[in-house]
């Protein structure tokens, strides 16, 4: 088990990690989900040893490795970039961490060969990373992680670099991979999908602090206040400021009621949060809160439409499928079902999670 | 009408050609032109075939010089290089420190060849000059203009002086070019100094390295001013390099047909060297890219 407790690191006057406790258990794939700055790299360093906490603990198997440094810790570590010594082979570049801790030969022949085939390297044993292309250089990285028995394996953003295709088949091997050897992964990433599909358990955050923990999938569905919302969801979450009022919700101007599981939330003001694919162009069955906006943009990828909207102060991303043809400039109604609407409150917390995924939360 | 070819290019290359048939072609063959011939002033010329180029090869004087150039070249190459990449490791990679070390190192790139060897030649001088009377002084007996060691100790000091901090900047420029995550990964693999040097510091630096060795070699093996301003190729012959010669006999002697040969043996040995240094080096760097995926 590795456990963060409170930790914080302090740059000058700011602090770029505050206050951050995890636990997390063998074998456990965590993500560290954040957009850029969110302190990722930071924590993943300060998990390593690269970098000393200011504040708190870090406890590996019930004793705090603090004082032990980096380089006895048995860790390993893949970055974005594709790191490789570069004069080695990639047999050489496999076979580096088990030289170190000092084999024995035939040893770590056996293991440089069953990682290399894992990670379909065995015909580029003789090479060296340059003449590799990025997947597999990244691959080398990766078997290197492998092959080193690492009790904790960080993972920063291993495959950003990497095309769609490659991605998708790593994404769907790598946790796999690393299961098998017990350790704990954490894996970081700007990407809410990617949390998502690989599964395990996400950590959100943002500024420097861990907003939410728990598996991805009850965060995602149930995150606890605003900011975890808005980083588990890509395009980020539309936001509209409603009135409540007996069973209805007004906004600017408009009226809908609400479904009967949120006519008792308390009378007042909320922050709503509605996911891109909830914004619908086309008039649903149900009653729904109906807002004339103004097209401002659209994106199609193929089988996906984004429709930036405005309307008034806000601005919204509605995710439809197939290809819509509509014209920018054009006013529309958009239709919202307030049983997809997340409510929080004056302080951002979330008070209320539309009723269909409430059981999903463990 | 559309002609789909015409000779419009040929003018927009011309100037190009002009400049570079001044600069360069015409010289060249006039040299070409003397080396075939033999002149006795008068504008009057009698062909003399590659006997020029006989003499040259055959005569004692040539190699002579030649074998100091090697020499020189060797010793400078194997100082500046070595020198050039630990100062370059020494140098901080970021902060404040950063420019003014670059400043400081780019200071010598500035002064020109013959003001450096003014400056060596003046602080070497034993009766007035500073490095010269201090060595004097501590009872060693230093004088470039009568020992021949102390005059090619004095012009490899002043090589090296001048010269090593472009070592040192193209060896930088290489350190400074690798991610902070090379030297992360070595740390959590508990890789030693020695070993982050020799398995991603040099690896990186390779190219800039080729680069710092053959224009170091180029350019030391035309060595000219600093033994000119130093002694004028002495004490005896000592400090002749091939260049220093070829003056001699060009200007001094007025032998316009061998000189002009031996400028041309003199070039194409630098072009023949530099190609060998680049195709030998190029090659030791495993990663040639023709070989497999780049992306």
């Amino acid at each position: 088990m590795f456990e963060l407790k409170n930790i914080s690191k302090k740059v000058g006057d700011g602090y770029h990690i505050r206050d951050v406790s995890l636990r997390l258990e063998k074998g456990s794939l965590n993500v560290l989900l954040g957009p850029t700055l969110s302190g990722k790299t930071t924590l993943m360093r300060l998990m390593a040893g690269l970098d000393k906490p200011t504040e708190g603990d870090i406890i590996f198997n019930g004793e705090s490795v603090l004082g032990v440094p980096v380089q006895k810790r048995n860790i390993a570590m893949v970055y974005q970039q594709f790191i490789n010594y570069p004069a080695m082979t990639v047999y050489e570049n496999i076979a580096s961490p088990m030289r170190i801790s000092g084999l024995s030969k035939s040893d770590i022949d056996k293991k440089v060969r069953s990682a290399a085939e894992l990670m379909k390297l065995s015909e580029f044993l003789d090479r060296t990373p340059l003449n590799l292309s990025g997947g597999q250089q990244q691959r080398t990285a990766l078997a290197r992680a492998l092959v080193k028995g690492a009790e904790l394996v960080l993972l920063d953003e291993p495959l950003a670099n990497l095309d769609y295709k490659l991605r998708e088949e790593l994404r769907v091997e790598l946790p796999r991979l690393f299961a098998e050897t017990g350790a704990v992964l954490v894996y970081a990433t700007t990407e809410p999908h990617e949390a998502l599909l690989l599964g395990g358990n996400t950590a959100t955050l943002s500024e420097g602090r861990i907003t939410q923990f728990g598996k991805s999938i009850s965060v995602h569905n149930n995150p606890v206040d605003l900011s975890t919302a808005q980083i588990f969801s890509d395009p980020p979450m539309n936001m509209l400021n409603v009135k409540k009022s007996n069973g209805e919700i007004e906004f600017e101007g408009e009226k809908a009621s609400l479904p009967q599981e949120l006519v008792s939330l308390p009378d007042g003001n909320y922050k709503v949060g509605v996911r891109p694919h909830h914004i619908q162009l086309v008039k649903p069955s149900e009653d729904t809160l109906t807002v004339t906006a103004k097209i401002a943009t659209t994106e199609i990828t193929g089988s996906e439409s984004f429709i930036h909207i405005e309307k008034s102060d806000y601005q919204w991303v509605a995710l439809t499928h197939g290809v819509h043809r509509v014209d920018i400039g054009e006013t529309v109604p958009v239709y919202l079902n307030p049983s997809d609407f997340f409510f929080f409150d004056g302080h951002d917390k979330l008070v209320a999670s539309p009723a269909r995924l409430q059981g999903e939360n463990n | 009408m559309d002609k789909p070819f015409n000779n419009k290019a040929w003018f927009l290359v011309l100037p190009v050609f002009i400049l570079v048939a001044i600069s360069a072609i015409i010289p060249l063959m006039t040299v070409v032109n003397y080396s075939v011939q033999d002149t006795f002033g008068n504008n009057q010329f009698f062909w003399a075939g590659t006997e020029w180029f006989v003499e040259v090869l055959h005569s004692q004087r040539f190699w002579d010089a030649f074998l100091k150039n090697i020499a020189f070249s060797a010793t400078i190459l194997v100082i500046e290089i070595p020198l050039g990449i630990v100062i370059a490791l020494s140098m901080p990679k970021r902060g404040i420190w950063v420019p003014f070390c670059l400043v400081l190192m780019s200071l010598p790139l500035l002064i020109p060849w013959n003001v450096v060897g003014t400056i060596w030649q003046v602080f070497g001088r034993a009766d007035i000059g500073l490095l010269g009377y201090f060595l004097d002084w501590l009872g060693i007996s230093y004088n470039y203009a009568t020992n021949a060691v102390d005059a090619w100790i004095t012009i490899i000091i002043m090589d090296v002086w001048h010269w090593t901090s472009l070592v040192v900047l193209l060896s930088y420029a290489g350190l400074v070019s690798i991610p902070e995550a090379y030297y992360q990964a070595a740390r959590i693999d508990g890789a030693s100094k020695w070993k982050v040097f020799r398995y991603i510091q040099l690896p990186k630096m390779n190219r800039v390295l080729l680069i710092a060795v053959l224009l170091r070699f180029m350019d030391s093996f035309m060595v000219y001013t600093e033994p000119f301003v130093l002694t004028g190729g002495g004490p005896g012959n000592s400090t002749t390099f091939l260049s220093i010669d070829l003056v001699k006999m060009a200007i001094g002697q007025f032998d316009l047909g061998p000189a002009a040969a031996m400028s041309l043996v003199y070039f194409l040995v630098v072009l023949l060297v530099s190609w060998v240094f680049f195709t030998v080096m190029t090659n030791l760097d495993a990663d040639a890219p023709e070989k497999g995926v780049q992306d």
